[in-house]
């Protein structure tokens, strides 16, 4: 199934003018996407302190030259924990996604392609997933298996991969209509081929899309599992948890829940931005 | 342009095509039976090695679908099509691959018929591995060839589809085809959406690939002029059924059968002193659910007389390998002298 694809004339200036083509939110998008992965890998080196360092006599201090973001009840440095939340919250963006879109990548191509009972029998699976709101969903799942990381990534994979096989399924099912599809039945193609090679990279940026958009919204999700102690179990710095731990402190300490809030809707925009610049990039040139 | 007189390479023996349509709630309940849309109601012709045969009608006659079954894209719902004496229906592994090999199809709109996120290179690539055509290190040079052929610039093969115009495309599309050495090239409205100066560049290109590769092809076009000037015979389709097939001098210039000539004579004449305001097919086309019993033409045929509402005309022999199916066996013979209706209901 390999076909080489030797592509002898990118010049180095034509690679260059392809560059500054590139939609400005998708540059904007990896930027912010490349710093937090560099937070994320290197905490300790941009961390003032230990994120599980107690520190007795800076109690729910406010933002200062010694705490740049202020420090919780137990007088841990907010700034440190948020750093060193990166690498968790990333990983959640990561692992409660991709198996959801692999999985639903796949179903959805073979359903969209197959139509008939099997796409009708798809449909009431969908039906079936979204007649639940997906938090409530998560949280039954979740609270079957017990708490904890790894049970929250499978019960998102679990309901997750329905979205991504129903935007395939629906895209699937328009080009396979299309002569290109033709070309290759008469071609003597085998269906899989037809699937993966011509149909799946002419349907799979709503799914691309709408993958960078879930990453941010798994991390909201991570957060509210945690604040509500089903997800990432302290001590671990986890921007959820973070919140959850200021809430009795709010009208008084505001800076332990406001700050890993703020670095939440920061990673969800990066995530946002290069979905739109992806999906920019990937339309189809007519 | 001589006709080739060897063996025969593709043929349909009454083939017949019907599209189901979905059952209404109501349909249901009075137990009336499903209704089908009628593509193709026993279409019969056999295609010798190196011929080109067009085929005519207008749209919904049944000719894109009749191309589609051909190529294997549609399974007949009736009769069957025979390629090198064996029905395709029941091809299997080797023999179903070496037939989709052997006979290709060429689409007709540009624009869809490429898939916008290969380069030429890849389209042709895959061709040529997926059937073996080369060795793998003989596949760039080939492509070289394929673009040479169908004259394309070879900086071509690294570009995307929406670089091309409509016209390279349909080039592109061609060489596709080519890539696999096929024997049958069914081309399906090929130019009917390029413009007028480069659907002759297209069509030409056509006719010098086939004289070159010994090509038998199915010319599917409601273009007139152009099926005369490529075709050696022609097939006049309407409603899901070959009317008149023959040579294509002999088709046009004495059609015997009367939607024949009311096709030629609806042709819009460049010449203004042979401009004609008579009608000679009146009505819309019938509806393909409710075929019209006998003559499929009766409801819009000046000619039609009793029989023609009774009777399905059989496709009867009127010169060499010249077949019509009317009733009227004299129908055209001397074309000045065509007698009025009432007579020739009688004889």
């Amino acid at each position: 199934m390999t076909v080489a694809a030797p592509t002898a004339t990118t010049t180095p200036r034509r690679r260059r003018a392809r560059l500054l083509r590139l939609p400005s939110t998708l540059i904007a998008g990896a930027i912010i996407l490349l710093v937090s992965l560099l937070l994320a890998l290197f905490p300790q080196l941009i961390a003032p302190y230990d994120p599980t360092a107690f520190d007795y006599n800076a109690l729910l201090a406010p933002p200062s030259a010694a705490h740049l973001l202020g420090s919780d009840s137990f007088g841990r440095d907010v700034l440190s924990r948020v750093i060193h939340a990166y690498g968790l919250d990333l990983q959640i963006a990561v692992f409660a996604t991709v198996p959801a879109f692999t999985v639903g990548v796949i179903v959805g191509a073979l359903v969209g392609y197959a139509g008939g009972w099997v796409e009708a029998v798809f449909g009431r699976v969908v039906d079936a997933v979204i007649t639940f709101p997906f938090l409530v969903l998560v949280i039954a799942i979740v609270a079957v298996l017990g708490p904890g990381l790894t049970n929250m990534y499978i019960a998102v994979g679990v309901v997750g991969w329905v979205f991504y096989a129903r935007l395939v399924a629906a895209e699937v099912k328009v080009q396979k209509r299309l002569d290109y599809a033709d070309a290759g039945r008469v071609m003597g193609y085998r269906p899989l081929r037809i699937i993966f090679r011509h149909l799946l990279p002419n349907s799979i940026t709503p799914a691309i899309v709408y993958w960078m958009t879930d990453m941010a919204l798994a991390i909201l999700l991570g957060s509210s599992l945690g604040y509500l102690g089903l997800g990432a179990q302290p001590p671990a710095s986890e921007w959820g948890v973070q919140i959850a731990d200021g809430k009795n402190f709010m009208n008084t300490a505001w800076w332990i829940s406001v700050f890993p809030g703020v670095a939440i809707v920061i990673t969800g925009l990066g995530f946002s931005l290069l979905g739109d610049g992806l999906a920019e990039l990937l339309r189809t040139r007519k | 342009m001589m006709i080739p007189m060897n063996d025969t390479v593709i043929s349909a023996e009454e083939v017949s095509k019907q599209f189901t349509l979905p059952q209404t709630m109501s349909r249901r309940l009075r137990g009336a039976p499903q209704l089908a849309v009628n593509a193709l109601n026993g279409v019969n012709f056999t295609l010798k090695r190196g011929e080109t045969l067009g085929i005519v009608g207008e749209s919904g006659c049944g000719k894109s679908t009749l191309a589609r079954v051909l190529v294997g894209l549609l399974d007949c719902t009736e009769g069957k099509v025979m390629f090198e004496g064996n029905d395709i229906a029941y091809l299997r592994g080797n023999a179903r691959r070496s037939y989709n090999r052997r006979v290709q199809m060429i689409f007709q709109d540009p624009y869809s018929s490429l898939n916008p996120r290969m380069t030429v290179r890849q389209v042709l690539t895959e061709a040529l591995h997926v059937h073996r055509m080369r060795p793998r290190a003989e596949i760039p040079g080939r492509i070289a060839e394929l673009l040479d052929l169908v004259r394309l610039p070879d900086d071509a093969a690294d570009r995307y589809p929406h670089e091309f115009s409509g016209g390279q495309r349909q080039r592109i599309g061609i060489a596709r085809a080519l890539a696999v050495e096929p024997d049958v090239l069914v081309a399906d409205e090929l130019v009917s959406a390029l413009d007028v100066s480069v659907q002759a560049q297209v069509v030409n290109l056509l006719l010098q690939l086939q004289e070159k590769l010994h090509l038998t092809v199915v010319f599917v076009a409601h273009d007139l002029r152009l099926v005369r000037h490529i075709s050696h015979r022609v097939a006049v389709m309407y409603l899901g059924s070959i009317l008149e097939i023959g040579p294509t001098e002999a088709l046009f210039s004495t059609p015997r059968q009367p939607y024949t000539r009311a096709l030629l004579d609806a042709a819009p004449e460049l010449d203004p002193t042979h401009r004609t305001t008579s009608v000679a097919a009146r009505g819309e086309l019938p509806s393909p659910i409710n075929l019209p019993v006998g003559c499929p033409f009766n409801t819009r045929c000046p000619f039609a007389f009793d029989r023609c509402f009774v009777e399905r005309p059989l496709l009867t022999e009127r010169g060499p390998m010249h077949r019509a199916a009317c009733h009227l066996t004299d129908f055209g013979l001397a074309p000045a002298a065509v007698p009025p209706m009432q007579t020739e209901a009688v004889s």
